[in-house]
C-alpha cells in the first residue's frame, strides 16, 4: 500500500518537474489503466469457483449490505456537504 | 455514460475470461494488478503535479473535511446494522464486519474468512466489490444527488487508489486531497473494525 503511495508522490514529483510541459497523454494512460484493471478483477471474479456459484444467493444479501452501506455513506456525506458549502463557500 | 458502459464491458470481459480459463495461469496470483495500480497511480500524480492549479487548491482546503472519513465510517456502520433486520439469519456485528470492509474487498473478505468463515468471506468480497464498482459507476449521479462529497464517502476505503480518478473527474481536482486523506484514514480501520466486529 506504501508502495502504491510512493508511485503516486514519484508522479506529483515527476509532474511538478515537468510542469512547464503539458503532458496531455497522461488522461489516456489513466483511462487504459482503469481499463485494465477493471478487466483484472473481472479476471479473479471469474476464475473463483466460490464466488461464481455463491453469486446468486450470497450476490443479494450482499446487494442488501452494499446498498445500505452506500445510503448511510451519502447521507452523511451530503450533511456534510450542506453544512460546510450551502453556509460558507469555501473550498 | 459512455465511459462507465466501457468499464463494466472491460469487467464483464474479464469475468468471462476468468470463468473460461482463457489465461494458462492464475492471474490472480501474479502482481499484474499491483503493478497496473502502481503504474495507475504513478499517472494520477503525474497529471496533479503537472496542474500547478491543482497545487494552489491544496492550500485552501477546508479543515472540517477531516470530519469525512468519521461520517463516512458512522453512516456506513449505522445503516448496514439498520440493514441486518433484513437478513434474519445474520447477526448485526456479522453485517458491521461486512460493511466494515469499506470496499476494502481483499483485505476484509480475508479477515471475514478467517473468524467467520467462507460464507460470510463471500458475502463480504462481493459486498465490497459491490460498493468499488457502484462508487466507479454511480459517481456522476451521486455528485449531482448528494454533493461534491458523496462519491468520497461511498468510496470508503478505495478513495485514494482504484476510485481516486474517478473523484476527481466527477467531483473535481480540488478534492484530491480530501479523497486520499478519507482513504487513508478509512484504509487504516479497516482491519482494526473487522476484527471487531468479528470478535462481537
Amino acid at each position: 500500500m506504501f508502495t502504491v503511495i510512493t508511485c503516486m508522490l514519484g508522479g506529483m514529483l515527476l509532474g511538478f518537474l515537468l510542469r512547464r510541459h503539458r503532458l496531455s497523454g497522461v488522461q489516456h494512460v489513466i483511462t487504459a489503466l482503469i481499463w485494465l484493471l477493471l478487466f483484472l478483477l473481472g479476471v479473479e471474479v471469474g476464475g473463483n469457483r466460490r464466488i461464481v456459484e455463491g453469486l446468486a444467493t450470497l450476490g443479494l444479501e450482499a446487494a442488501v449490505l452494499t446498498v445500505a452501506g452506500l445510503a448511510g455513506s451519502c447521507l452523511t456525506a451530503w450533511a456534510l456537504w450542506a453544512w460546510l458549502y450551502r453556509r460558507r463557500k469555501a473550498v | 455514460m459512455k465511459g462507465s458502459l466501457i468499464i463494466v464491458g472491460f469487467f464483464a470481459l474479464g469475468c468471462l475470461c476468468g470463468g473460461g480459463g482463457v489465461f494458462p495461469f492464475d492471474v490472480a496470483q501474479t502482481d499484474i494488478s499491483f503493478y497496473a495500480l502502481c503504474g495507475l497511480m504513478f499517472s494520477v500524480g503525474l497529471s496533479i503535479g503537472n496542474d500547478p492549479q491543482t497545487l494552489k487548491n491544496f492550500r485552501s482546503l477546508n479543515p472540517r473535511l477531516v470530519l469525512l472519513p468519521a461520517g463516512t465510517i458512522l453512516g456506513t456502520l449505522a445503516a448496514v446494522a439498520c440493514a441486518s433486520w433484513l437478513l434474519p439469519h445474520r447477526t448485526t456485528p456479522e453485517c458491521m464486519a461486512v460493511g466494515a470492509g469499506f470496499g476494502y474487498y481483499s483485505l476484509s473478505s480475508i479477515f471475514i474468512t478467517e473468524y467467520k468463515g467462507p460464507e460470510l468471506g463471500t458475502v463480504a468480497l462481493l459486498a465490497n466489490i459491490l460498493r468499488e464498482i457502484v462508487t466507479l459507476l454511480a459517481a456522476p449521479l451521486l455528485v449531482r444527488w448528494f454533493g461534491n462529497l458523496a462519491p468520497i464517502s461511498c468510496g470508503g476505503a478505495t478513495t485514494m487508489d482504484t476510485t481516486l480518478p474517478i473523484i476527481t473527474r466527477t467531483a473535481g481536482q480540488q478534492f484530491v486531497v480530501v479523497s486520499i486523506f478519507h482513504g487513508f484514514v478509512v484504509d487504516f480501520s479497516v482491519p482494526f473494525l473487522v476484527t471487531f466486529f468479528c470478535s462481537l
